[in-house]
């Protein structure tokens, strides 16, 4: 049996071809699904895969399912394909080379709660995926895998491309429904959820690209097979993406709980010129920083031991950081993405990250004093909790947790410096 | 009765209905809890973050449902990690909310920190100073000190004209998106947006011309900052310089509650000027909302062209005389005739108009009123219902709108009906062409001009609609409660009776006049006709007779002969003449005696709606010049003839009136000033809540009783069209709401947006008389001719051509005409 | 007249076809990726043509512009070179990358080229973190990555679609 579940194309090449793919067991799932299970069985082995949001938030993906109200047609279900976490490339990797199995992913997912029309929002520079991914959309067309009363069945499905134009907000998922109603990708008010009132105030299901990309081998191999990976509370496998200091940065895909040590030492080969490891994000930019000390090397990744570090695990985008980076001008940098990606409709982020980029370019610049920098830590502290949707808070996780863990850096700026 | 939910907020308890969100429950409790994005009049998005409370809710026990008790036997209440907002929050039943403690009392301090970075605080030049939301929150509940650095301040445009009415400082801009949300969802209008995003959210207009909106002004009204602000108030005043006086709106028959803004300056030589126009609330009216014509249109009344003294032909001359030689020889030339007419405007109060009827009546003379449209009679017996409201029509009500675009017509009502129909009212609009109330209506009637009536009478219980009319005729007949508003598109005085009597037919044979919103609305062309009508003035339908036979004309607040030159050949055939007017206008010219009347903000009076509401306006100015008030005018002349009429105050004409008038009965002015409370609360000191819009304490009018029952109304026939030969067409009159009146002309900030001379043609009706190159065309009507630019819309139906009122063209009602090519269209 | 609609009728029903037909609003993302496809930009004549066939008002339409990084409401260049120098490039020298491809290129962030065909911009991250230093290339043709990159290969890269647009221009008549 292959390696990878997710990442098959790298040891099954042309698993991009729709005929390959076929030959590879490719829409087994979603002639079963069709013909043997009832979409609530669907839900069911989902449910019971204890499959896990891939996007971030790691909410099982089954109850998000179920949550589906049964008197409010139609429904929808989006792809969220805008991976736009700095730190994260692993949907990408999947549409472009395993793009078949996230599609049935998909297809399964749309099954599961009766939509007929399912939406992939791409960010927008995955212009050359989307083109890609619209012949494809064809071809399964073509081959009777998608369209009117696929495979002899009472379901009908179409699939449509939604390319977006440069917002991280989009990839939170009311910001992400906005955007393909033609509105400004901002975030809506909660409740109403999208399971109740998402695109075009339907009932809408938005699962990541990963997750769904779990869903073919689930449903063809069961529940049980899947829980052999990954721990109890965080069954499965998942696609660590490892970027920074590390000498070979990449996906890889590994069971969830795999530690962070294993990750960076084994699979991406430790740090380059044998400097010492320093801090370590574990969800992209959006991350808390964690010290990087024997214990936290040692710590799994899965979502509840990494939440014991004060940290999370978010899409698994681990960014090594070593001895040689100051953490200021890495807290400058998250915070300058931050005030380029906030939304405005809030004022504390939209305030709050502008203000927070003035102090932290000027301490990473060396022109700063103490009083500046325990002011940038207040700021984010003034944002937390009070912000309208995640990415404000995220903002400030790097800032309030490089403050505590390194303030050193914060005040010996110019050490850094060449 | 909605249920109703009980709640504590800082240890008060609260009951307010279900789905109330918690700042509003606090506002009815007497709490206050600061906002900036909120507005009662908006649905909550919860972005500025100002309004964060702490909030607890009862704990539930799962397995029994039940209430989780402390030991005290008090519910247990168990509070979120995180504060909420309470504009997002609707109560629920044991709520707990706290407004005061620590938390909350930091998040204000943190959300103002925040806001106030990017602002400029230029307070002492922004014309918001003084009555600002963002200045009295700061003092009220911020930091007092800031952390920012001032070099940091992000700088912006300042003098950013979103067209030539409203202007945009970035800087002070706090994106609460209040304005962009009142276009979007309360008007429709969505003219402005955001661009860009974070720190740099910045307001723009992209329309033709800059935020083409008929209600931009409300904008400025609403925004918690000094970032909006209008063309006509910018840098005009500062708030606490200004007094405040009441006055309704003399722009249509919906009669908008204002507040006229006046200061003394030395241009006016000490006197005060009026400085700006806001809303007045009155819910069962205009709730907190007027039009710019109702805001901006006010400028006529400080027109240097305005007549100051009375004047006395003498030697083929107009020439300045007193007010006693000129009332003189006005009474001298009254007592002789025996042949008085006296046409009014539908511009004048209630007591002008009642004082004119007695004075016409004292001489058996004729009471004419100067308008083309038909039935104010029926809907005195058949209108509104006391208490009526479209704030409260929804599910259970239709609404039907035939021959009017009640956007250009009636601005409010348009958007009151637009509002009662997202609430589920049935709403039937029939027009011949598009308007921009079809987009909200369930059912739409296309019918051709010249079949309003036997449109409307598929409508009538019990008979059978033609197919295309069913639906919309069910829909009709299902509905619980029913108004019919009707106005004069496309119609002269005849089709517009036919057209009455079939709606108030239509209504009367459903057996609910009198009950609650239901009843027949005119569609008036001016703000007073209901209240003419129901003093006693009618139409004629042959008006240049009537003129050219009066041996004494007496016309006030009317221009006849600027509007047609048949009606200026009549009044030039009239015996003596006399003119009670604003301006020297066209009727004025041809006048024996001229005497200046006063302009509506220099005098009180009443006027009395489409909704047959009686409302009271204040003065606001000293007179101009020499000017009277037109029941004085009319009262002076009386009392010349020996005739006992009031002309000392308008309340006091007023109980005349009042004792004269069956509908009026137990009227008088302290009644038209009772207020009741009103939601939301608006205008007091808390200015961030609602905005600027002014709370009502000077009377929210009376609605008048319906007249006893007469003969019941039977429906009519359709006027007869004209014949059209070939190469003519029909044209038909339309409203419009720039139009060029006289009272709206001297606004010299709407010109751009007043309508030219013209005539709106199909492209194919164009083609097919040879005019799809013409740019300006000649007009023949009645032996007058008049050029008009040419207008090609392809929402006019084909082989008509529309003509606005009060343009300059002399059209009143539908007439087969040739239009010939004047000038190409330019090359583009 | 609806230049859009009448250069690309095809595209546009297939675009208006994936949304419900009473959500034409939606089709203003793809439409003003349309728009761009042979102007790199969306001029005043798009805004309009696209508002017209959305049904919305053209203020909607602008600030959609407005509002994502990748439309563009003026012409800057017909390659836009987008270089991430967000925190994991940043990490494997994307700013040092992106400064000396500057000097080398002689042009500075955000400054068009004299001959109208290049802008260099900074950008935020693109799912290239572990092939820094990176950047995209955004034209009328589409975006294409370019990844693991040295100054020279951009350089390379860089050339060779200024080779592409002589090559274009000789070809015509």
């Amino acid at each position: 049996m292959s390696e990878y579940i997710l990442l098959r194309h790298r040891d099954t090449p042309d698993i991009d071809q729709l005929t390959v793919y076929r030959k590879h067991g490719g829409f087994e799932a979603w002639r079963k699904a069709l013909t043997a299970l009832q979409p609530e069985d669907v839900t069911q082995i989902v449910k019971d895969s204890g499959l896990r949001g891939r996007g971030g938030a790691g909410f099982p993906t089954g109850m998000k399912w179920s949550f589906c109200p049964k008197d409010i047609w139609p429904h929808y279900v989006v792809a969220n394909a805008d991976e736009s976490e700095p730190g994260t490339f692993k949907d990408r990797e999947i549409m472009e080379g395993n793009p078949l199995q996230f599609l049935e992913g998909l297809m399964l997912a749309a099954y599961a709660v009766q939509a007929n029309d399912a939406y992939i929002y791409l960010r927008g520079e995955f212009w050359q995926i989307a083109r890609r991914l619209e012949i494809v959309i064809e071809e399964l067309d073509a081959a009777g895998l998608l369209g009117e009363r696929i495979l002899g069945s009472d379901f009908s499905l179409r699939l449509h491309v939604h390319l977006g134009a440069g917002a991280y907000i989009c990839g939170e998922e009311t910001a992400l429904l906005e955007s393909i109603e033609g509105k400004l990708g901002q975030p809506r008010l909660r409740p109403p959820f999208p399971a109740v009132a998402g695109l075009f105030a339907r009932p809408t299901v938005i699962n990541n690209v990963e997750t769904l990309t779990n869903l073919p081998p689930i449903i063809q191999n069961g529940a049980a097979w899947y829980r052999e990976f990954g721990t109890e509370k965080s069954p499965g496998r998942k696609i660590f993406s490892l970027s920074g200091c590390v000498n070979r940065p990449g996906n890889y895909e590994l069971p969830l709980g795999t530690p962070f040590r294993e990750l960076i030492y084994e699979h991406g080969g430790g740090i380059p010129d044998g400097r010492q490891i320093k801090a370590i994000m574990a969800a992209g930019a959006s991350s808390a920083l964690i010290a990087a000390d024997e214990a936290a090397l040692d710590t799994p990744m899965d979502y509840e031991s990494v939440a014991m570090l004060g940290a999370s695990l978010g899409s698994a985008s681990v960014i090594v950081i070593d001895e040689s980076v100051s953490i200021a001008w890495l807290v400058q940098k998250t915070v300058n993405f931050f005030k380029h990606e906030s939304c405005g409709k809030c004022t504390p982020c939209r305030e709050g990250t502008y203000w927070m980029d003035r102090l932290a370019d000027r301490i990473a610049a060396g022109e700063a004093g103490e009083n500046d920098v325990d002011l940038l830590y207040s700021v984010a502290r003034q944002m937390q909790n009070k912000c309208l949707c995640a990415l404000g808070e995220f903002s400030t996780e790097a800032v309030v947790s490089g403050i505590k863990k390194f303030r050193p850096d914060f005040i010996k700026e110019r050490q850094f410096q060449d | 009765m909605p249920k109703m939910v009980t709640l504590t907020i800082d240890d008060k308890k609260v009951t307010v209905p279900a789905g109330t969100v918690i700042v509003d429950a606090a506002k009815k409790a007497g709490i206050d809890i600061p906002v900036f994005c909120y507005h009662p009049k908006m649905e909550p998005v919860g972005m500025c973050r100002m309004c964060l409370v702490e909030i607890g809710r009862p704990v539930i026990d799962r397995s029994s449902g039940q209430v989780v008790l402390e030991e005290d036997g008090s519910p247990k209440i168990s509070f979120g990690p995180k504060l909420e907002t309470s504009c997002t929050v609707p109560v629920s039943e044991g709520m707990v909310v706290r407004t005061q403690t620590q938390p909350v009392k930091d998040a204000r301090v943190g959300m103002l920190e925040f806001l106030l970075t990017s602002h400029p605080l230029d307070c002492p030049v922004c014309d918001k100073g003084g009555e600002c939301p963002l200045q009295n929150l700061t003092m009220g509940y911020g930091p007092g000190v800031s952390r920012f650095q001032f070099d940091d301040k992000k700088h912006l445009g300042k003098r950013i004209p979103l067209g030539e009415l409203i202007w945009l400082d970035r800087e002070r801009c706090i994106q609460c998106a209040r304005c962009v949300r009142f276009q979007d969802f309360v008007v429709d209008d969505p003219v402005i947006g955001f661009s860009n995003r974070g720190r740099s959210l910045e307001i723009v207009t992209f329309s033709d011309p800059g935020f083409d909106s008929i209600f931009s002004g409300n904008t400025t009204d609403i925004c918690p900052v000094g970032a909006l602000t209008t063309d006509d108030f910018r840098f005009g005043a500062r708030p606490w310089e200004l007094k405040t006086d009441a006055s309704i709106c003399q722009h249509c028959p919906v009669g908008c509650n204002l507040a006229i803004n006046i200061r003394r300056e030395a241009k006016a030589g000490g006197k005060p000027v009026i400085k700006r126009i806001l809303p007045r609330q009155n819910e069962a009216v205009n709730e907190i909302w007027i039009c710019d014509k109702g805001r901006l249109g006010y400028h006529y009344a400080e027109s240097a062209d305005r007549l100051e003294r009375p004047l006395a032909r003498k030697g083929g001359e107009l020439v300045p005389v007193s007010w006693d030689e000129a009332l003189d020889l006005a009474a001298e030339k009254l007592k002789e005739t025996e042949s008085l007419v006296t046409l009014a405007g539908g511009r004048l109060s209630n007591e002008d108009l009642f004082n004119l009827r007695e004075l016409t009546a004292a001489k058996s003379g004729k009471a004419l009123l100067y308008s083309d449209m038909a039935g104010g009679d029926l809907v005195a017996r058949c209108g509104l219902a006391p208490g009526s409201n479209f704030g409260e029509m929804g599910k259970g009500s239709a609404i039907l709108v035939i021959a009017s675009d009640l956007h250009q017509e009636a601005p409010l009502w348009w958007l009151r009906v637009k509002q009662a129909a997202e609430r589920g009212a049935e709403l039937i609009v029939a027009n011949p062409r598009a308007t921009r109330l079809d987009k909200y209506a369930r059912h739409r009637i296309p019918y051709e001009y010249g079949q309003e009536a036997a449109t409307l009478a598929a409508f009538q219980r019990g008979v059978s609609a033609p197919e295309e009319l069913q639906a919309a005729a069910a829909a009709f007949a299902a509905a619980e409660n029913r108004v019919i508003l009707y106005g004069s598109e496309g119609l002269g005085l005849h089709g517009s009776q036919a057209l009455v009597q079939t709606a108030a037919a239509v209504l009367a044979g459903y057996g609910r006049i009198g009950a609650l919103n239901n009843g027949l609305v005119g569609v008036w062309q001016r703000a007073n006709d209901q209240g003419a009508w129901e003093i006693g003035f009618r139409p004629s339908a042959n008006l240049a007779a009537e003129i050219g036979s009066a041996g004494l004309l007496l016309i006030a607040a009317a221009d006849p002969a600027g509007d047609d030159p048949a009606l200026a050949e009549a009044v030039a055939q009239a015996g003596f003449v006399v003119v009670q007017e604003l301006f020297l206008s066209e009727t004025a010219r041809r006048a024996d005696v001229v005497l200046p009347a006063q302009a509506w903000t220099e005098r009180e009076g009443t006027l009395t709606s489409g909704e047959r509401r009686v409302q009271r306006y204040y003065p606001a100015l000293a007179p101009r010049g020499e000017a009277r008030a037109d029941y004085a005018v009319a009262a002076q002349i009386g009392q010349r003839l020996g005739l006992s009429l009031e002309s000392g105050t308008a309340s006091l004409v007023f109980l005349r009136l009042a004792a004269s008038l069956m509908a009026f009965a137990g009227l008088n002015y302290q009644r038209l000033s009772e207020t009741s409370e009103q939601w939301p609360i608006i205008g007091q000191e808390d200015l961030y809540y609602g905005g600027t819009a002014y709370d009502n304490h000077q009377g929210l009018g009376v609605q008048l009783p319906l007249a006893v029952e007469g003969e019941p109304p039977v429906p009519a026939a359709d006027a007869e069209l004209p014949a059209v030969r070939k190469g003519q067409l029909l044209l038909v009159p339309i409203t419009r709401l720039y139009d060029r009146g006289a009272t709206l002309l001297p606004t010299r900030l709407l010109s751009q947006r007043i309508f030219n001379r013209e005539v709106w043609l199909h492209p194919q009706t164009a083609a097919a008389l040879g005019l799809d190159g013409a740019g300006q065309v000649e007009i023949r009507l009645n032996g007058a001719t008049c050029s008009a630019a040419l207008r090609q819309d392809l929402n006019v139906p084909a082989g008509v051509g529309l003509v606005p009122r009060s343009v300059g063209i002399p059209l009143f009602a539908p007439q087969a005409a040739a239009l010939i090519a004047l000038a190409a269209v330019a090359e583009v | 007249m609806n230049t859009l609609l009448s250069q690309y009728p095809a595209e546009i029903d297939k675009i208006l076809s994936h949304y419900p037909p009473d959500q034409k609003r939606s089709a203003v993302m793809p439409l003003l990726h349309l728009a761009q496809r042979e102007a790199t930009y969306v001029s005043a004549q798009a805004l309009k043509d696209i508002a017209e066939i959305c049904e919305i008002s053209i203020t909607d339409v602008a600030s959609i512009v407005g509002y994502y990084t990748l439309y563009y409401d003026r012409p800057l260049g017909r390659y836009h070179i987008q270089v991430c120098t967000d925190l994991p490039c940043a990490l494997r020298g994307a700013d040092k990358f992106l400064a000396e491809l500057c000097q080398r290129l002689g042009l500075k962030v955000g400054e068009p080229s004299p001959d109208g065909l290049f802008i260099i911009e900074e950008v935020k991250c693109l799912a290239a973190c572990h092939r820094a230093p990176m950047f995209q290339v955004q034209s009328g043709e589409g975006i294409s990555y370019h990844e693991n990159q040295t100054v020279e290969t951009a350089l390379e890269v860089i050339e060779a679609l200024r080779q592409h647009v002589l090559q274009e221009k000789e070809s015509q008549p």
